[in-house]
């Protein structure tokens, strides 16, 4: 059994208990404690169930490279899951449940499939669901989304608040133990701005446990002292709880902030993604333990040394009374040291080599600590935790030569320098023999804008093991960075270490060397995806020779750990099964970020009323007390209508039209875009933007127009209006403003700079209110001010002038097709303005309406939308807006690509009407049938519904769309069919339904 | 708990100016009695304030009841230069940021670099605001102004309130 | 997540602030030119492996049009300039030629 030790941890304090719960066990632990260390303190090694085959999972690392501690944390709206038990620091109250595991972690039916283990190896899924097919649907697919995912989804909203930061800073120093500590002192001294960051809540990673002695003083007490010495730098920041999540091109830098997890009743925002710039970045990311493969290496109590060690010295905690450590190094006999000086039973040291000796190997012996040499791991004795482990020859292959009791096997197969964030951008590794690791290449590092390399590795994360070397590297990472940044200050001077000797490791892929397949079938790589060492063997026997395939067949590396413990394991497996070596092999990609963030802390604010900006018209607040139903448009949100009291949308929309067709109605059209367009060659410049002449209209008069992309499709239409010799002022559609005047900008500053011509967008200048109705000259005429009589102001003419003494400009222009006025007043004076309207109106009944009046009214003409006629693929042409084509103008945006053979071509898709034989509405986007089959055994189509609706004017269902060789078909009749329904038949007609000759818009 | 107060400034005219501003700046700092902006920078004199926007566009700012007669005086100086003045009062709202706080606040928002050696008195800078375009500056000591187009100023300030409320970002608490 | 320096304004802009606008320096076709002339100019790009002329937009600030010349394997940037010209400036193909003394301005249009 786990459990506390009496003489407390570095960093806890017995005297603070604090409660917890865990699968609803109410448990103890003290301050200062990890999960994972309190969760061992009450004794409890079992944690979860591994992802295929149930297997029990036991705490194996203390820090984020934990595979298997993976919790479902809190409750409600602060629920989570997949957390790690090892980075989760203990609070009073905490609540957590175990995973992947029913009905009980104790009790798991799943682990049925770990019988079966021999018959899912690798690739199991892809070979067993592919046949028969039919099967997918409804037994496979189900069965594999009920075992799909680890921990349960939230189902509440989350309850905290998250937020970004921008930082701009020289050096970026990520890592908070020695090597950092000593790299920002370097840059901070040469005067640099600096942040260092430390994930954890505690500066010195390893040293302290360590027992190195820096600058004649304990590791702790030197780390306390450089944290003063920062402290008092003003160019130096620093951030614990913070960790370097990912390092992407020209210095940008995400790091995580865990502010408020440890504790969760504090104000302000839990999560804080800093979003950083810096000119350098120095890695002092440490080191990762390496397990070793060995079989029943996944049994609960089977743990890396180091956490063994950091959970006795750092936690005061007994991870169990007799401990065999298994190595290949000399690092591990530190933990036979601290297991020993706890009071604990080192009950033996299994080492590879056949003769390990040094100064840790040495004070090992003297510690009357048995010592195994050339020896290994047969086997680990247990069916839910460790009794024991078999001993054999590592260079044998596997017979038992002696079994040793044992409650847990402490492993050290060797450090890995953390190198992801080196990579992320590009850095490149180089195989260190010596180390058996990857370690960076610092002549290919990743590089940035000024062409040299930003990012430097320190310490142990760039393969310098001993404390003296890892200062002298730090210290020298710390230097360079700060002088080229341009800091010319005196970095000092680098601390010095003394730390025993070390021998060098003997690498180990397989314990024993010549294990049988039996014991090859046991020996774990990835503990929570339950990759072992004969499924890679089996990837590389079936051909999977690369390492990135390697890994998405038998999912090596692919759990939420990323493949922090089996990485290099898993891949000098299958270079030895390949028979390569281990650098042409060659690692997998390491991509960011280098452990799970928050889902919060990558939206910050954008969550709720900020998730998106809302853009709200001068009106929008009096559409909202109106009671307006919103259609999202851009990210604009215009009135689709205003249904009363118990009236229906649909209901809504009739009245509004019947309203403004008969009398009066108003719209806001403030949306729409108002670009204007001045300079002497200002005409010259819109006769090449839109497809028509607009150099010819005459001041005082409107026009309307289209523009085209190079490429020859619709991009925008509206109305232009000549505001004087070389003004024009041009409407755009809603989603079209900013598009369009970018799109104006690009190509007078790209392509036409001498072309003497200015753009303002004016579209948020103004209000813009379209008067609609037989009666809404009437009504205009009450406000009083302007003449706005059909001789002062005739159809598509403007005029400017005051309307109830407020500024106006009024356009004739109609897109519904009554009488109508469009008129722009300054935004400021919009909503007054508007409410001068109503009182106008009222007695003739006015009406606001919403864009699906507009639309319903528009389609009713006969008038396209950009958007719905429109896709992308449509030319003007397409649309019998040969009109607004000019034939006299040499070039226009367009014009060449509509020269083209497919866009002559005869048998294109034309724009026509339709009309339901029996009177019903259309299906949106529906599309008609023609003989025969495609290539591909589909039916043949021959058009499609471009707008649909219930037309109130005529009572009845009116479409348009694009049908082949439409025009020359009217009168024939076409088969739309519906899903689930029977083909609905519709007649092409004039796509104009409503007063073809415009004699109602023209009064 | 905030140190920083937002709130919107008052009503203010303002002018959007296009033309070469090496050939007209002069011009119109006369007129609106404020020195030549330089690149990135923005010129006070009193009230009004001139603002560099693009080689070739500026941003005057102005009391109200005073923009009729610059727009005029502007209109007839210009009229000889291939160059416009038009009054875009109404198409943008101003928020002040008043606090020393006011950096943390804006660092939550924008990709600016705000350390003083970037962004100090007189500069002008435009740039993104979350997921709109903004630009701020500093009139004076613990003030920012900030200016966006007026259809998003009721997102802008709920960006700018609930960055203020979340504190300052130096040490924590505890 | 790239810094380019607006040449208009000066100022670093983060990617966040600009939008991208392809390859730089194309020859415009328009009515007239041959079906291959047009094709190329509106779909045939150079994409290379190492350096490249693009044109950005300094859309979240000054919205002016500039040209980057930058490495896309190394992100090296050799320098930007503005956009009212058909090739970039001599002192920028100069420190291209620092890293790849081979470099030829690319024709337009492909």
């Amino acid at each position: 059994m786990s459990s506390r030790l009496s003489h407390g941890g570095r960093f806890t304090n017995p005297s603070k208990r604090l409660e917890f719960r865990f699968n609803g066990k109410r448990l103890q632990g003290v301050e200062g404690d990890t999960l994972a260390s309190a969760l061992l303190a009450n004794g409890q090694m079992l944690v979860g169930r591994s992802f295929k085959y149930h297997r029990p999972r036991g705490i194996v690392a203390s820090g984020p490279e934990e595979p298997n501690a993976l919790v479902n944390l809190g409750a409600g709206a602060r629920f989570e899951p997949n957390q790690r038990a090892t980075t989760t620091e203990l609070f009073d109250g905490l609540v957590a449940r175990s995973q992947n595991h029913w009905p009980s972690l104790e009790f798991d039916v799943g682990v049925i499939n770990a019988r079966l283990s021999r018959f899912l190896p690798a690739g199991f899924y892809y070979k067993m669901f592919i046949h028969p097919r039919p099967l997918w649907k409804h037994l496979y697919e189900p069965f594999i989304r009920q075992s799909a995912g680890l921990g349960q989804a939230p189902k509440e909203p989350d309850a905290d608040g998250y937020e970004h930061l921008y930082a701009h800073v020289d050096v970026l120093v990520v890592g908070g133990g020695i090597a950092g500590l000593q790299a920002a002192l370097a840059a901070g001294r040469a005067g640099a701005e600096v942040l260092l960051i430390e994930q954890s809540p505690h500066w010195g990673g390893r040293a302290p446990v360590d027992g190195v002695m820096i600058d004649g003083e304990e590791a702790g007490d030197w780390v306390n002292d450089a944290l003063q010495a920062l402290g008092k730098m003003t160019n130096v920041t620093l951030r614990d709880r913070c960790m370097g999540a990912g390092i992407y091109d020209h210095g940008y830098v995400l790091c995580y902030e865990r502010l408020t997890d440890h504790d969760p009743d504090a104000e302000g925002p839990r999560h804080r993604l800093w979003r950083v710039r810096t000119g350098r970045v120095v890695t002092a990311t440490g080191a990762i333990e390496r397990p070793l493969s060995f079989a029943g290496n996944d049994l609960p109590g089977v743990m890396l040394a180091s956490a063994v060690r950091d959970y006795i010295v750092n936690y005061g905690v007994s991870p169990g009374d007799r401990t065999v450590l298994v190595t290949n190094n000399d690092d591990a006999y530190r933990t036979a040291l601290a297991v020993h000086e706890a009071g604990l039973t080192v009950s033996g040291i299994v080492d590879a080599r056949a003769a390990p000796e040094g100064p840790l190997v040495q004070a090992a012996q003297e510690a009357g600590i048995a010592i195994h040499a050339g020896r290994a791991v047969a086997k680990v004795k247990g069916m839910r935790r460790v009794t024991g482990v078999a001993l054999s020859a590592q260079a044998g292959e596997g017979a038992v030569l002696a079994e040793i009791p044992c409650d847990v096997v402490a492993m050290s197969g060797g450090w890995s320098p953390v190198v992801h964030l080196w990579s992320h951008a590009g850095g490149k590794l180089i195989w260190d023999d010596a180390s058996a690791a990857f370690r960076p290449d610092a002549a290919r590092a990743p590089t940035g804008a000024d062409g040299a390399g930003f990012v430097i590795a320190s310490g142990c994360a760039n393969g310098a093991f001993e404390a003296s070397a890892v200062l002298a590297d730090a210290f020298e990472a710390g230097a360079r960075a700060a002088a080229e940044v341009g800091a010319t200050g005196d970095p000092g001077k680098a601390a010095t270490a003394e730390a025993p000797e070390e021998e060098p490791l003997q690498p180990v892929w397989m314990m024993p060397e010549g294990a049988s397949a039996a014991l090859r079938r046991k020996a774990w790589l990835d503990y929570q995806n339950d990759v072992k060492v004969s499924d890679v063997e089996l990837a590389a026997r079936e051909g999977f020779e690369s390492v990135e395939h390697t890994k998405r067949y038998t999912t090596l590396g692919m759990a939420t750990d990323q493949g922090k413990l089996s990485n290099i394991n898993g891949l000098a497996v299958l270079s030895q099964a390949l028979g390569e070596d281990i650098p042409n092999v060659g690692t997998t990609t390491f991509r960011p970020p280098y452990t799970p963030i928050s889902m919060g802390a990558i939206g910050g604010e954008a969550r709720g009323e900020l998730f998106q900006p809302l853009r709200r018209t001068p009106i929008h607040g009096w559409h909202e007390a109106h009671g307006a139903h919103w259609e999202p448009v851009g990210h604009w949100r215009r009135p689709y209508c205003f249904p009363r009291d118990g009236e229906s949308v649909a209901d809504a929309v009739t009245r509004e039209i019947r309203q403004t067709r008969d009398s009066l109605g108003l719209l806001d059209a403030s949306t729409l875009g108002k670009i204007l367009v001045q300079g002497p060659d200002a005409g010259r410049f819109l006769d090449m933007l839109y497809t028509n002449m607009m150099s010819s209209l005459k001041p005082g008069r409107c026009r309307y127009g289209l523009m085209c992309s190079e490429n020859g499709f619709l991009i925008d239409d509206g109305v232009v209006a000549r505001l004087s010799d070389d003004a024009f002022l041009c409407h755009t559609t809603t989603g079209g403003a900013d598009r369009i005047h970018g799109h104006m900008e690009e190509w007078l500053q790209t392509e036409w700079w001498d072309w003497k011509v200015w753009t303002v967008n004016l579209t948020e200048q103004y209000a813009q209110i379209a008067v609609v109705g037989p009666n809404a000259r009437k009504a205009l005429e009450k406000l009083g001010g302007m003449d706005v009589s059909a001789e002062a102001l005739s159809f598509m003419g403007w005029a400017e002038g005051e309307l109830g003494g407020i500024p106006a400009r009024v356009f004739r222009i109609s897109f519904s097709g009554e009488l109508s006025f469009e008129i722009a007043v300054p935004a400021g004076r919009g909503l007054e303005f508007w409410e001068r309207l109503l009182e106008a109106g009222a007695e003739f009944g006015v009406m606001p309406y919403g864009t699906e009046a507009l639309h319903v009214m528009r389609a009713e003409k006969g008038f396209i939308m950009i958007g719905d006629e429109t896709d992308g693929t449509v030319i003007p042409q397409d649309l019998g807006l040969h009109w607004a084509i000019s034939k006299k103008k040499d070039d226009f945006l367009g014009k060449r690509a509509q020269e083209r053979s497919h866009m002559t071509d005869p048998a294109r898709w034309r724009l026509v009407g339709l009309e339901t034989v029996d009177g019903s509405v259309l299906p949106d986007g529906a599309y008609a049938v023609a003989e025969g089959l495609n290539a591909t055994g589909q039916r043949n189509v021959q058009g499609r519904v471009t707008s649909t609706y219930y037309s109130p004017t005529l009572d009845r269902g009116i479409a348009m769309g694009l049908v082949l060789n439409g025009p020359d078909r009217i009168g024939e009749v076409i088969a739309f069919p519906t899903i689930g329904g029977a083909p609905v038949a519709a007649r092409i007609v004039n796509p104009v339904f409503y007063d073809p000759d415009g004699e109602k818009q023209n009064v | 708990m905030s140190e920083v107060t937002v709130s919107e400034a008052g009503p203010r005219g303002m002018v959007t100016i296009r033309g070469d501003l090496g050939e007209i700046g002069r011009i119109v700092a006369g007129i609106a009695g404020t020195a030549v902006p330089a690149t990135g920078r923005v010129e006070s004199a009193g009230a009004r304030a001139f603002a560099w926007m693009s080689p070739d566009e500026a941003l005057l700012m102005l009391p109200p009841d005073e923009l009729a007669e610059v727009l005029g005086a502007l209109n007839a100086a210009l009229a000889e230069h291939h160059a416009l003045a038009v009054d875009v009062s109404d198409a943008r709202v101003i928020f002040r940021l008043n606090g020393p706080g006011w950096r943390d606040v804006l660092a939550r928002l924008t990709p600016a670099d705000l350390r003083p050696a970037a962004f100090g008195a007189g500069v002008f800078r435009r740039t993104r605001l979350a997921q709109v375009a903004a630009a701020f500056w500093l009139p004076e000591a613990q003030v920012a102004e900030l200016l966006c187009f007026r259809s998003v100023g009721d997102y802008v300030r709920d960006l700018l309130e609930n960055a203020a409320a979340a504190g300052p970002i130096g040490p924590r608490p505890d | 997540m790239l810094t380019l320096t607006c040449p208009y304004c000066g100022v670093a802009a983060c990617e966040t602030e600009l939008a991208p606008g392809g390859e730089a320096h194309l020859e415009r076709f328009g009515p007239g030119s041959s079906d291959a002339d047009f094709e190329a100019y509106l779909f045939l790009r150079q994409n290379p492996h190492g350096v490249h002329i693009e044109r950005w937009r300094h859309a979240m600030g000054c919205g002016k049009w500039f040209h980057a010349v930058r490495d896309t394997v190394t992100m090296e940037v050799f320098g930007t300039y503005p956009a009212q010209t058909y090739g970039p400036p001599e002192e920028i193909v100069a420190k291209v030629r620092e890293r790849h003394p081979d470099w030829q301005v690319p024709e337009g249009g492909a």
